[in-house]
């Protein structure tokens, strides 16, 4: 592999187009610099030399500057931070749309939650690394530059004692921030861990500590853990005022080196107080270098993940029609782990009722898998597992079936998975908003919710994984029926419940990644074997349930 | 709403931190101390260097005036830190402490996640506050007073103008600020729904995949950035004009101040000494007040977390002595209704059971049949009626003393991000190694734990993350046996399995529930065959209570 070029010139190269308005901010906030420090050096020059009692006329020029930069120094800080902002927005929008792209492309399953708000705060690092490393730290670059040049035309050995300070602040008391935060997080990173998954433990597991009488002793652990936390932030609250302290102590003796290099240099005394509050000014500036190397330091790790997420590869939606056959379809997860599928061959008649069942871990949703991929979604989608309902209304959840949907395409779909009554007793209606990953929703409406999406797809092979999980056993059979029958193409069903599966037209039985079984439903329980077994259990139990009930 | 910069409750909830707000004063105070002679000294030094002198008292006197400020910069930064630090950790502390003392019917629902990100990530924007903010505010208050006095001393009338202009900064800030809060507020909400849908967006990838939208999501997620940024920048735009605002107010200020000397300095009126003095020290009495204004965005968010917990932790309530020992005996409800805010769960439901039996409830879902382990279990009070446990009214009765006889298997068991050891231990922590192996093949979970590389210290992840509902399900089992109590409790232990752990989950059970008392709530039904005794609940009543068996 190639030494690939460091994540900071990567998020760079993405902010070619904008280079232009991140220019325009940079020299905005130099300019903002620089008029603060002509404004101070200005009008100490005006005062020393007021005290010799002019003519009011020799100091005209002066009084208009002091005001022309009081007033521009407010002007500019406002348009820099303007120009700043809006093109390091545009340079996130493009960041997102990247990273969704790249993600999108990688067929991964889904990730956890912590994994996903780690990447929000890594685009978050773009942005700081623009607008709090490189705006600034350019801008103190270039106020220490001209300051240094400024100071050279007044008097050489002042620019020298002027050069030194500012070679503390710029360079000298960055490097150790880079050097010094870079260790302290670390050893804090895996402490930090535990507060999060504490909180989630005791709240989402409060009543199974209070039932084992464990709520006590888990409370202690995970204070004794915070308190540990709260040690180790102290400690290293030590270093980090460190740092700004630092900055100003090594700032301060700058000013009285240049006033005296300037005084034994024998330059003029009204020049000296000028050098002096522009040292000061100057030095300043530069002092924000110290906080941007700090910032660039925390923002490393950040910047490095997102970098490699930069270059989507083309994206190419699923094309192709519907298969009709499956063949010696093998599938392995690990390459020295056993096969998920093993050789499986799956025919689809058009308009056939196909049954996948078998003991979990059979690979029945592995099959589905590599049923849905093998064309474009119009003609084999449906409900897979772990189908997202996403933090949108109910309509912008089903349009996502069919983007051209009407409402009452949208009714019927919903009628069909038992959705109807409950869409037309909110007030909202279609526009209800249903929740982070429909948190909002019972687990039943949210489980018909992602069936009537799959149903509204109306694709030639309808795929359902275990589309009745969540339901109670008379509405799970109302519904099933009802999108079968509904169904206009082939249907290819995964379920544990093998009532419903009599009306259809082949049935096969996994295990371990095989097919043991197949045959009629008829047929299936008349032949001794795992079909016969589940079927007998299942009914002895139901009848008995029903009877009870 | 306009929020006050400093929450009073901090100091009566967290008393440790009242020492260290004391020293963030007396920092405050010495800054003040610091910036004026600092600017004492440079006045000096710059009045001598005018003469063509060299003034070197002055010029040690600034560079420890310097040296000084250094210290006491470094001070504010680490006494705010540790603040911060030991707040977070006492509000942890206590938020999730006042789950435990008002137990689990509290916290269900939304009000978990509430508190899991709050004590969780959320309290970490308080950094912001008391590293940012704090010591901002406290300097905004010390260092203009300070400088007044010097002022007063050296020059009064430039003091009286910096005393008559000082309350404009607030007050501009005050009208600007709010009409800036209130569109900030207004956008918060629509700027953290953008945030969110990007990540909503990823964790749907595999769903918008399988529906072939990818690509067009992909043009969705630009816009809708493009949106962030254009609602962004017009929150920004408020919020830069104000500062912008403020700053002019100030450099008006100090060119009031400045002009009257100057004038004066020609006349002849005031040396130059006094002049630089007045001229470096104008601009500090404004700048503190600028700046805790600029950071008081940034420390919103911190306050709102303080405001939160606050909120939450409140006070807690004061519930009676309760410790009546529960002696072993039949566990009876006396006309016990049970009303949420949504709705009645229970009407009037009286039943009795005995020591031994074996009780299968069932009924459609909703109908209150957890409600009714709730009620035994102690985590659910009844609005009117009793629930008795050998004869002692829970309501009085030492909770955690009755619930050492109970053993629970919720619909969903959480499990802990420690060692699947651990949590099979939750509820019996003293067990032998050789006692959890009998607990894990009596929930048919050995094979396996015995086919993961690292056993029983395998580590789970956040809410038990890597393993299977059936393995999740067969787990909480394993605890019920390892607490071996003589009542058992479970809630649909067969919920979502397929039939061949069903078929394993239920051989276990009944081994579990052999010989114990056993309240089992069956949705599914298989487990009616455990049962010698079956409830039905609907609509909150029990409508049938028969024994299996007997003619129907």
């Amino acid at each position: 592999m190639s030494v690939s070029p460091s994540p900071e010139r990567r998020v760079l190269r993405l902010a070619r187009p904008y280079v232009g308005r991140l220019l325009l901010a940079g020299v905005l906030a130099a300019g903002t610099e620089l008029a603060g420090l002509a404004l101070m050096a200005t009008a100490t020059w005006l005062l020393i030399t007021a005290a010799g009692q002019p003519p009011v006329a020799a100091l005209t020029v002066a009084i208009v500057s002091v005001r022309a930069l009081a007033i521009g120094r407010g002007v500019l800080r406002y348009t820099e931070r303007l120009a700043g902002h809006d093109a390091v927005l545009r340079i996130i929008t493009e960041v997102r749309a990247r990273v969704f792209a790249t993600l999108a492309a990688r067929r991964e399953q889904a990730r956890s939650g912590d994994a996903l708000s780690r990447l929000v705060s890594d685009v978050d690092a773009v942005q700081d690394l623009l607008l709090r490393v490189l705006v600034p730290g350019a801008a103190a670059a270039a106020v220490g530059a001209l300051a240094l040049a400024g100071a050279t035309a007044v008097s050489p050995p002042a620019a020298l004692a002027l050069a030194g300070g500012l070679l503390v602040a710029g360079v000298a008391l960055p490097a150790p921030p880079t050097a010094q935060t870079r260790r302290p997080p670390d050893r804090a990173a895996p402490r930090r861990a535990p507060p999060p998954a504490d909180a989630i433990d005791l709240t989402h597991g409060a009543a199974d500590l209070a039932a084992f009488g464990a709520t006590g002793t888990a409370l202690d652990a995970a204070s004794g853990r915070a308190r540990e936390l709260a040690t180790l932030e102290r400690r290293l609250a030590a270093g980090g005022g460190g740092a700004a302290g630092a900055g100003v102590r090594a700032a301060g003796p700058t000013p009285p080196a240049v006033v005296a290099a300037a005084h034994s240099a024998g330059v003029d005394g009204v020049l000296v107080g000028v050098l002096a509050v522009g040292t000061l000014a100057a030095v300043e500036a530069c002092l924000a270098l110290v906080t941007a190397a700090r910032q660039h330091t925390e923002l490393r790790a950040g910047l490095r993940r997102v970098a490699d997420l930069l270059d989507p590869p083309a994206l190419a939606d699923r094309t192709g029609d519907a298969p009709t056959k499956l063949r010696d379809v093998t599938v392995r997860y690990r390459s020295d782990g056993p096969p998920a599928l093993d050789g499986v061959t799956l025919d689809l008649p058009p308009g056939h009722r196909i049954g996948i069942v078998g003991p979990s871990g059979a690979g029945k949703s592995t099959l589905l898998r590599v049923l849905a991929e093998s064309a474009a979604p119009s003609a084999v989608g449906g409900l897979l597992a772990d189908a997202h309902v996403f933090h949108a209304t109910v309509r912008e959840n089903l349009v996502l079936g069919r983007a051209d949907a009407t409402d009452d395409d949208l009714a019927a779909a919903c009628a069909t998975a038992g959705l109807l009554d409950w869409v037309r007793e909110q007030p909202d209606g279609w526009d209800t908003v249903v929740g982070e990953d429909g948190g909002q929703l019972s687990g039943g409406q949210r489980q018909r919710l992602a069936l009537a999406r799959a149903v509204l797809l109306d694709p030639a092979v309808l795929v359902l994984d275990e589309p009745t999980e969540g339901l109670d056993p008379s509405a799970a059979d109302r519904v099933l029926a009802a999108v079968v029958a509904g169904a206009r193409g082939t249907v290819v069903l995964v379920t544990h419940r093998l009532r419903g599966l009599a009306g259809f037209d082949h049935i096969l039985v996994l295990d371990s990644g095989r097919v043991v079984q197949q045959g009629r439903h008829a047929e299936l329980v008349e032949a001794p074997g795992w079909y016969r077994d589940q079927w007998l259990a299942q009914e002895t139990a139901e009848r008995g349930y029903l009877s009870a009930a | 709403m306009s929020r006050r910069p400093f929450d009073p409750r901090l100091l009566r909830r967290v008393p440790a931190t009242r020492r260290q707000f004391s020293a963030l004063g007396a920092l405050g105070i010495a800054a003040g101390v610091v910036v004026i002679a600092q600017a004492t000294a440079l006045a000096t030094l710059l009045a001598a260097a005018a003469d063509g002198r060299l003034d070197r008292p002055a010029l040690a006197a600034f560079v420890a005036a310097v040296a000084a400020r250094a210290g006491v910069v470094w001070g504010q930064g680490v006494v705010a830190a540790r603040a911060a630090a030991t707040v977070k950790a006492a509000l942890r502390t206590e938020l999730l402490g006042s789950v435990g003392t008002r137990g689990p019917a509290w916290v269900a629902g939304q009000r978990a996640g509430e508190v899991a990100t709050l004590a969780g990530r959320g309290l970490d924007a308080l950094d912001a506050y008391f590293t940012g903010y704090l010591p901002q505010l406290v300097l905004s208050v010390t260092v203009p007073v300070a400088v007044l006095a010097r002022l007063t001393f050296a020059d009064w009338s430039s003091a009286l103008i910096v005393a008559v202009t000082l309350p404009l900064i607030p007050i501009f800030g005050a009208l600007l600020g709010w009409q800036a809060q209130a569109a900030t507020e207004r956008q918060w909400r629509r700027l953290s729904m953008l945030g969110g849908h990007f990540l909503d967006m990823v964790a749907g990838l595999p769903t918008l995949r399988a529906f072939g939208r990818v690509r067009a999501q992909v043009e969705v997620v630009r816009r809708m950035a493009d949106g962030h940024r254009v609602a962004t920048m017009r929150t920004l735009r408020i919020a830069f004009l104000s500062a912008l605002a403020l700053e002019l107010v100030a450099t008006l200020s100090v060119a009031l101040v400045a002009v009257p000397v100057g004038l004066r300095l020609l006349s002849g009126g005031l040396t130059l000494q006094t002049a630089l003095l007045v001229l470096l020290l104008a601009p500090e009495a404004y700048l503190p007040l600028r700046a805790a204004g600029a950071k008081f965005h940034a420390s919103m968010e911190g306050l709102s977390a303080l405001d939160q917990s606050f909120g939450l932790i409140g006070d807690p309530p004061a519930r009676p002595a309760a410790t009546a020992s529960v002696p072993a005996g039949e566990i009876r409800l006396e006309r016990v209704t049970v009303e949420y805010e949504r709705g009645v769960a229970l009407r009037d439901v009286s039943l009795v059971i005995r020591p031994g039996e074996r009780v299968a409830l069932i009924g459609p879902s909703g109908a209150g049949k957890s409600t009714l382990l709730g009620l035994v279990l102690g985590f659910v009070t009844p609005t009117s009626g009793r629930v008795l446990v050998g004869g002692v009214d829970l309501a009085t009765a030492d909770l955690d003393g009755w619930r050492r006889q109970l053993a629970w298997v919720p619909q969903r068991a959480h499990l802990f991000a420690s060692s699947l050891a651990d949590n099979i231990r939750l509820g019996a922590r003293n067990a032998s190694d050789e006692q959890v192996r009998i607990a894990l093949k009596a929930a048919v979970l050995d094979e396996v734990v015995d086919a993961l590389p690292d056993g029983l210290d395998t580590v789970l992840g956040e809410r038990g993350h890597g393993l299977s509902s059936g393995q999740r399900q067969r787990l909480a089992l394993a605890r019920a046996f390892l607490r071996d109590a003589q009542i058992l409790l479970l809630d649909e232990p067969t919920a979502r399995l397929d039939a061949a752990s069903e078929a394993a989950v239920l051989a276990a059970t009944r081994r579990l529930v052999a010989g114990r008392t056993a309240l089992l709530v069956a949705h599914r039904p298989a487990l009616l065959a455990e049962a010698d005794r079956v409830i039905r609940v609907e609509g909150g009543r029990v409508t049938a209570d028969s024994p299996v068996g007997a003619p129907a």
